[in-house]
């Protein structure tokens, strides 16, 4: 009776507010409609469409080599892995066998694009969290891998080293020892980002327990990558479905049941070592062979539908394609894990404050082109 | 004694000698305000360089290097920018608090610095309530950053406002505290006896015992928290609000803010410097008998150490949420500070003071 009264007396009204287009943690341009009752969240709205760029009409009209570098601007930060999940999408459609040389490499260069696709998340998530230094840490070990890179394809970030059949170029004769020395640089500092962030406990407070999603949700809404991991649900394509050279390499399959951001982080992070062990495995016997099997000019895929799934640095990447035997596919479909990762955004941010949500933002590392595409 | 005491003797002699008593006491207020207003205008500008050096010193980068040698002019020539820069607002603001608004943050941290015991005889105001006074006019910033908020007609200003209504308000009960409990052991609010107390005694964070070293970390956890900088920055927190309350401020306005936060980081560790590291004493008495050495060099060294840890703090930590921000304030620091006041009457009931 007096609690209605008080309500009645105090009434306090529910605001939308536009968080993005243009909001420092959208990370680029998604546009978030938060229903808002003071600092608590009671719904929020994606709204997407801001970068659209129609890469997947564009597809149509483009032959098979090309399609690859159209796939670069999808998730900028793993280019490399969307670049290699088409090419292998095309490779099964014609039925060719890279060589062993080109698997290995794709294999090293996929988990180098992985690990500087996580270091820039490990500064973002600080940045997100208010710790501005983080960033710098981040791009300082980025650096080595971009350097890297850039020696050996001549791209630091969209770096299109991947076509049909192989790749475009041989690797630098310098590939194999800055690859060392970054992992021995890389060694050194990792433990660095966790003393500076894991163990902090601000940071702790700040994602433990918040933005929990549980295993059945995240099955359901098709949550995968770090964020299906970090909830207990054993996703990762490099064990499930192995490709490239992925069945030759041991490593271990980050995961966390506790499903919330702190769980996300730390698969993050153990991934990273993971990564490492990966390219420390290959890095010492690449074997010799072709770095190209030959495919025709002009590449013409049977009639048929083919999908390749691969993990990109967010979760899984599918490459579907519909080709009726012609030199442009009939229909191609990328399906992006940024997409099926942020319809949990609402389920799980319910009832938490603004700076949940941008903690759990930074914990889902979402890259707005590959939601929008 | 002092070469400064000798240059305003000077012209205080020289001013009461060409005009009647109260016009000289007037221009001799005037002169003392302009040459504070002076001071601190380029101190501000000069802790936001060093501010960004510090940053750039944690953050493996070089920081501002360009404008001048080390970049010393940098933040002169950012002045000179926001100075020329357009006064643009939104539609629909309530324009006489949103013009009042950065005055009352800038002219708070301005009227408290004159107090401030530089040295024995740089000190404006001497006044026997000096740290009350101090306290209690740095604390009517807030209202400046709620009108900000508030007047600006913006969602994201509104809530920073209102964050820093709930922050400025809590916090305020865990400095004024941690300033009791030192204000006991010295049994003087004048800034001036607070001081000469710790010529004998020694600095009042060894004369306190336990109590004393817990007051330190209450008051630089809530002081922190009061001058709206990292960990406690959730006033402005630009990855959730944007900038917060001065999202929709341009040009000087702005830079009032901004000037703001950086003086009141001055006051806050200034207060730190006076209650715990003995002001303007030497450590150690070292130079204690030689006459002409300016005392203002120890203060301004003591007051830089603790700023260079409050900037430690913004570069290392990440931002509260900010229930967590009332959690610390109400459900830890303030009983650990009623409990500590106590502890404090003992011991100097008890008379166990050094």
């Amino acid at each position: 009776m007096v609690e209605k009264e008080i309500e009645n007396k105090m009434k306090t009204e529910e605001y939308f507010v536009n968080m993005g287009p243009q909001h420092p943690a959208a990370h680029g341009v998604l546009r978030l409609l938060l229903t808002i009752d003071g600092e608590i969240i009671k719904n929020v709205d994606p709204d997407l469409g801001y970068i659209h760029r129609s890469i997947e009409k564009m597809c149509e009209r483009d032959s098979y080599q090309q399609i690859v570098h159209l796939t670069d601007r999808m998730d900028y930060l793993s280019s490399h892995i969307n670049n290699e999940a088409v090419c292998l999408a095309v490779e099964k459609g014609l039925d060719i066998e890279v060589s062993d040389r080109v698997k290995v490499i794709r294999t090293i260069v996929s988990e180098l694009t992985r690990l500087a696709s996580h270091q820039l998340w490990w500064g973002v998530i600080g940045m997100d969290l208010g710790a501005l230094t983080t960033y710098f840490y981040a791009f300082r070990d980025r650096e080595y891998i971009n350097d890297i890179f850039e020696e050996t394809c001549g791209a630091r970030l969209t770096m299109n080293y991947n076509i049909p059949g192989g790749l475009m170029f041989d690797i630098h004769p310098n590939f194999v020892n800055r690859v060392k020395e970054f992992l021995v640089h890389f060694k050194t500092k990792l433990p660095e980002y966790d003393r500076l962030l894991t163990g902090n406990v601000i940071f702790q407070k700040r994602t433990k327990g918040v933005g929990v999603l549980t295993k059945e949700d995240a099955i359901s809404y098709g949550a995968t990558g770090p964020v299906g991991r970090g909830s207990g649900f054993a996703c990762d394509v490099r064990k499930t479905h192995p490709y490239s050279a992925y069945d030759r390499v041991e490593f271990k399959e980050a995961l966390f049941t506790e499903g919330d951001s702190l769980a996300r982080y730390k698969v993050r992070i153990m991934e990273m070592w993971e990564s490492m062990s990966i390219i420390d495995q290959l890095i010492d016997n690449i074997p010799e062979g072709d770095i190209k099997t030959p495919t025709k000019a002009v590449i013409k895929l049977p009639k048929g539908e083919f999908y390749q799934r691969v993990e990109a640095a967010r979760g899984e990447l599918g490459v579907y394609i519909n080709s009726t035997g012609t030199k442009n596919p009939y229909r191609v479909k990328f399906r992006s894990s940024g997409f099926s990762n942020l319809s949990v955004l609402n389920h799980i941010t319910k009832g938490a404050k603004i700076a949940d949500l941008v903690a759990t933002m930074a914990s889902f590392d979402f890259v707005i082109p590959d939601i929008d595409r | 004694m002092n070469i400064p005491l000798n240059i305003t003797k000077t012209i205080h002699d020289w001013l009461f000698s060409i005009m009647p008593e109260g016009v000289a006491t007037v221009t001799e207020w005037v002169i003392v305000a302009a040459a504070y207003l002076a001071l601190f205008a380029v101190a501000g500008l000069y802790l936001v360089l060093l501010e960004r050096k510090v940053a750039a010193w944690f953050q493996l980068r070089l920081g501002p290097n360009r404008v001048g040698p080390w970049g010393i002019f940098q933040t002169m020539a950012d002045a000179l920018k926001l100075v020329s820069k357009e006064l643009t607002s939104n539609a629909n603001i309530d324009k006489f608090l949103y013009n009042l608004a950065p005055y009352f943050v800038i002219l708070s941290s301005l009227i408290a610095i004159g107090v401030f015991p530089f040295s024995r005889q740089f000190q404006a105001l001497d006044i026997n309530i000096g740290i009350f006074f101090l306290f209690a006019v740095s604390s009517i910033g807030v209202i400046g950053i709620l009108l900000a908020g508030w007047s600006s007609n913006n969602k994201f200003a509104m809530i920073g406002a209102m964050r820093s209504g709930l922050q400025t308000i809590s916090y305020e009960l865990s400095v004024g505290l941690s300033m009791l409990t030192m204000v006991l052991l010295t049994g003087s609010l004048q800034l001036s006896e607070i001081i000469e107390v710790q010529r004998t005694g020694g600095w009042l964070i060894l004369q306190g015992h336990i109590p004393a070293i817990i007051a330190f970390m209450i008051f630089m956890i809530a002081g922190t928290a009061e001058t709206n900088r990292a960990p406690f920055d959730l006033v402005e927190a630009e990855s959730e609000l944007g900038a917060g309350f001065h999202t929709e401020y341009s040009g000087m306005k702005f830079a009032y803010f901004f000037l703001a936060e950086f003086i009141n980081m001055f006051i806050i560790a200034s207060i730190a410097v006076v209650l715990f590291f003995g002001g303007w004493l030497s450590p150690f008495g070292i130079t204690d008998d030689i006459t002409w050495f300016p005392e203002t060099i120890w203060f301004v060294i003591k007051v830089l150490g603790i700023i260079f840890l409050m900037m430690w703090f913004r570069w290392t930590f990440p931002r509260l949420r900010v229930d967590q921000l009332l959690t610390l304030e109400w459900k830890y620091l303030l009983p650990i500070n009623l409990v500590n006041l106590v502890l404090m009457a003992i011991i100097i009931w008890l008379n166990w003071t050094i």
